[in-house]
């Protein structure tokens, strides 16, 4: 990182504190004698969507932006969020991540097939694209010195040693910025963050990283969509309707002779609720699975 | 003339006591510079990315000396406020660029009339649509109106523009447009703070031929209004908001706002023309500037209004052909924009690629209230009329519950004309959330009543103006300081308009909620349906006892999965070839819905827990 300017993206999910981190390290730069911009979006990222933070320091500093190709450190507080952030990276500089994995709801809508959307964590690649990944395991290391709501500290400490502020600048950034009973807390997490050493430290990390966000391969896989079977003689039809109701995949329907249909048979995954609940026996449910 | 030394301006007064300058955000430096200036009645509606400056006025305002109100919404806003500056108060006008549409009646004739004392009125766009339904160019409408626009790039100018804004407003007797954009409202700089300027309360003096507007009074105002447009254009010729920054003479950049500093990183060489006071437009200063460079572009955000006057003073330029009008500039679409031009080398720096990650766009809550009733209203195969609110959000998977959604209030009134075309899918609802219905639902809803609609309206009453992050309305029973206020009986309300049929529910009881739905939807002519539970995260968050999935009891059925709650996902485990679910406790708010949903009854509540999350 030059010492005379720099740009640095922070990126995370609502929630997680990138605002409040950003605005210690814009604390920090500007009591080291720097000009400062920060730009942030607010409004619907805050809700679980994603948030990010520009934030550049010079001697004068005119756009907020820290554009793609340009960022002297991506700080990504959750995984699937620092895969996003790769093209504002400058080439060579550090990434630095927790290994916290937030799965949005979305990653789990493939239902038939099971996949999960969410990317695996998969260090060496990323190693492979980044050369200078600091990786963290920033929730274990604030749990371990008792403070887990200080992990973003960690990740300050770690960004602190790749910048041209000084400690003092630092800790009175933290000291003016945290709730005033968590600064102490808060220091502690800093420090543990500026002592980790790199690229060492990227692989203890990883293997203290809780085990993978919706992984593991399915024991058994479907052939072809379960189909139903449904007499409709023991049917009662809109007078009921709870399969309706009930099916997860909107597949089912009152059609035309008021008796449950199946309209959309290739999203049905067999669940089995229909069969369950419906009152009067009318439905079966066949499915054929196989072991992979 | 490089003009951008404000050392004359700095000072070491009351609001920038220990330090050189001060992180402030524009939104923040907005507020500082109105206290400054003495503003003594500040009006808004929450609307991002306005919301802030009103709450740090608030903060700022200790001692109470000033009036500061959250609206009904914004054209309310604007009415107090320029009541206020009638009366010789000083006066500040908050609002998102769309609501300057709901204003713009007032603001269209307050134009006319003037006021005695500053009125500014801030309009904060949304260039990307970070969270608005469009991105409307709102400098368009000091063109309309005939009123100053002022255009800062950062926090110091949002801070001395709006200053200069209430000297500029009571010199020329006119109300002002301050317009920021997102990066500028939202960016953190360095702002050093003037000396405060307050100006002298005046008092109100009866003057109809001024401010009662008959037709007679107007059309002598429209002159007057004429004419100051006239003196104002003379002002920004050679005013210091304006400024000439003479570099290399091959390439000059007319721009504004956010725009000059992105113009100032894709081409440091180049010549700027940078416009603070930008209309009326100041067109001998652009002439001459043309004249002393080879090629003259202008580069602005949305909509070539600079452009447009550039053109028809007869000023060769250049613009919207290498520039989008749709959405953010940045630095890197201006260079590649000059690029094109030819006014800059191709370039090919190296960036790395993005590796495959997944989607992650807002959604509700854990816990959010607005949950059930959407479930319901698919369930029941309902034609949905939605609003503006965090229940937009509904409209996405998976509960893929609304089928319309336009503007603030509007809801009702789409219901109206969707239900009376007649040839629907299924039955027509309108769902409105709390400040929405206050803001533009009434009179949509007494329409409804008025004219013998057959309508189901859903409030969604949450207690708060959830999206923009929380603030109070009418019906809170909380003023902007959290004062106790009087609050509106929603469901009186309703009746008073002559609702035949008024249910209030509770949202986290899914098959009341259905059934006052199914309810509503059978009821002959206008239903409402209000579910009364607060939002979970402002103004207190509500965090109650946390579920868990037992394993061996999920069949991995995804009925839980269908209201889309962010604490419920795939864990590690398999049950018939589909995924089984967990949820975590850490975020979830014991809401019970999923447990609701849960045919086999494998969603309980966490096994000791303490009370503490």
């Amino acid at each position: 990182v030059s010492r005379e300017r720099g740009g640095i993206l922070l990126v995370g999910v609502g929630g997680q504190g990138v605002v409040l981190a950003s605005a210690i390290i814009a604390d920090a730069a500007l009591r080291s004698g720097f000009d400062v911009k920060q730009s942030e979006v607010h409004g619907m990222s805050q809700r679980g969507g994603v948030v990010s933070s520009h934030l550049r320091y010079g001697a004068s500093v005119g756009s907020p932006l820290v554009e793609p190709g340009e960022a002297d450190a991506v700080v990504a507080m959750e995984w699937n969020e620092a895969l996003r952030a790769l093209p504002y990276l400058r080439p060579g500089a550090p990434l630095i991540v927790n290994l916290q994995r937030i799965v949005p709801p979305g990653a789990c809508r493939d239902r038939l097939s099971g996949r999960s959307g969410y990317p695996a964590l998969a260090l060496e690649a990323l190693v492979r694209e980044v050369g200078d990944l600091r990786a963290c395991d920033a929730m274990g290391i604030a749990r371990d010195l008792g403070s887990p709501k200080a992990l973003n500290s960690v990740l300050l400490g770690i960004l602190a040693t790749t910048l041209p502020f000084s400690d003092g600048a630092w800790l009175q950034a933290l000291d003016a910025n945290v709730p005033r009973a968590s600064v102490v807390a808060n220091e502690q997490a800093f420090r543990a963050g500026q002592a980790l050493r790199y690229p060492e430290a990227t692989c203890a990390q990883a293997a203290n990283a809780s085990a993978a966000a919706s992984g593991g391969a399915a024991p058994t896989v479907r052939d072809a969509p379960a189909s139903l079977e449904i007499a409709e003689s023991w049917c009662k039809g809109r007078a009921c309707a709870i399969c309706v109701r009930v099916c997860p995949e909107y597949c089912l329907a009152i059609g035309g002779r008021d008796k449950a249909t199946v309209i959309r048979p290739e999203a049905c995954t067999g669940c089995g609720l229909c069969e369950l609940l419906c009152p009067d026996f009318a439905i079966v449910v066949h499915d054929t699975l196989v072991t992979r | 003339v490089i003009n951008s030394d404000r050392s004359a301006e700095r000072s070491t007064s009351e609001l920038a006591p220990s330090q050189p300058g001060r992180l402030l955000s524009g939104n923040d430096a907005i507020a500082y510079a109105a206290r400054g200036a003495g503003v003594r009645v500040a009006a808004g509606y929450p609307g991002t990315p306005s919301t802030e400056i009103l709450q740090t006025l608030v903060r700022l305002d200790t001692g109470r000396d000033v009036y500061i109100e959250w609206s009904t919404n914004e054209k309310v806003a604007l009415d107090v406020t320029l009541g206020a500056a009638m009366a010789g108060a000083r006066a500040l006008c908050t609002m998102k660029h769309v609501g300057l549409n709901v204003a713009a009646d007032t603001f269209m004739t307050a134009a006319y009339t003037g006021a005695r004392a500053g009125l500014v009125v801030v309009s904060a766009d949304d260039p990307g649509m970070h969270s608005s339904q469009n991105e409307q160019d709102n400098r368009l409408f000091a063109r309309f109106a005939g009123v100053p626009l002022l255009e800062p790039a950062d926090s110091q100018e949002a801070h001395d523009f709006t200053l200069a804004a209430f000297e500029l407003s009571e010199r020329f007797d006119v109300p002002v447009l301050v317009r920021t954009t997102t990066r500028v409202s939202h960016a953190r700089g360095v702002v050093h703070a003037a000396a405060p300027r307050p100006g002298a309360p005046s008092g109100f003096e009866r003057d109809p031929a001024k401010f009662v507007m008959l037709p007679g009074y107007a059309r002598a105002r429209h002159r007057v209004a004429l004419e100051r447009v006239a003196a104002l254009a003379g002002e920004a010729e050679a005013s210091p908001l304006n400024r000439v920054e003479m570099r290399d003479r091959r390439v000059g950049i007319v721009t504004s706002g956010i725009a000059y500093h992105y113009v100032r990183e894709a081409m440091p060489e180049a010549s700027v023309l940078k416009l603070g006071l930008s209309h009326p437009f100041p067109a001998e200063l652009a002439r001459r500037f043309a004249a002393d460079v080879e090629r003259v572009f202008v580069i602005e955000e949305l909509e070539p209004f600079l452009e447009t006057e550039l053109r028809a003073a007869g000023i060769a330029v250049e613009g919207k052909a290498y520039f989008p009008r749709h959405g953010e500039l940045s630095p890197d679409v201006i260079r590649r924009g000059l690029e094109r031009a030819g006014s800059l080398p191709v370039s090919g720096k190296p960036v790395l690629e993005a590796l495959p990650a997944a989607g992650r766009p807002p959604v509700l809550c854990p816990g959010c209230p607005h949950v059930t009733p959407f479930l319901a209203l698919r369930q029941l195969g309902a034609v949905v009329a939605g609003d503006i609110g965090c229940y937009t959000l509904a409209a996405t998977a998976p509960l893929s519950a609304m089928d319309a959604c336009i503007s603030m209030g509007s809801s009702i009134g789409m219901a109206i004309g969707l239900a009376r075309a007649g040839d629907t899918p299924g039955p027509v609802v309108a769902a409105i959330g709390d400040s929405t219905f206050l803001h533009g639902g009434i009179p949509a809803l007494a329409d409804a009543v008025y004219n013998g609609s057959d309508l189901a309206v859903l409030i969604l009453d949450n207690g708060t103006t959830a999206m923009t992050g929380g603030q109070a309305h009418p019906a809170t029973g909380t003023t902007i300081r959290g004062d106790a206020a009087p609050a509106v009986d929603l469901p009186a309300l309703c009746r008073a308009i002559g609702v035949s049929s008024v249910t209030v529910v509770d949202p986290y009881d899914l098959a009341a909620t259905r059934l006052a739905l199914q309810g509503a939807i059978a009821t002959p002519g206008v239903s409402v349906v209000i579910t009364n539970r607060p939002c979970v995260e402002a103004p207190i968050k509500v965090r109650d006892h946390p579920f868990a999935v037992v394993d061996e009891r999920c069949t991995a059925c995804q009925a839980c999965m269908n209201l889309g709650c962010p604490s419920i996902t795939w864990g590690g485990g398999w049950r018939d070839g589909r995924r089984t679910v967990v949820i975590d406790a850490s975020t979830c708010t014991g809401c019970t819905v999923c447990a609701q949903v849960c045919a086999p009854g494998a969603i309980v509540p966490v096994a000791g827990w303490s009370g503490k999350s």
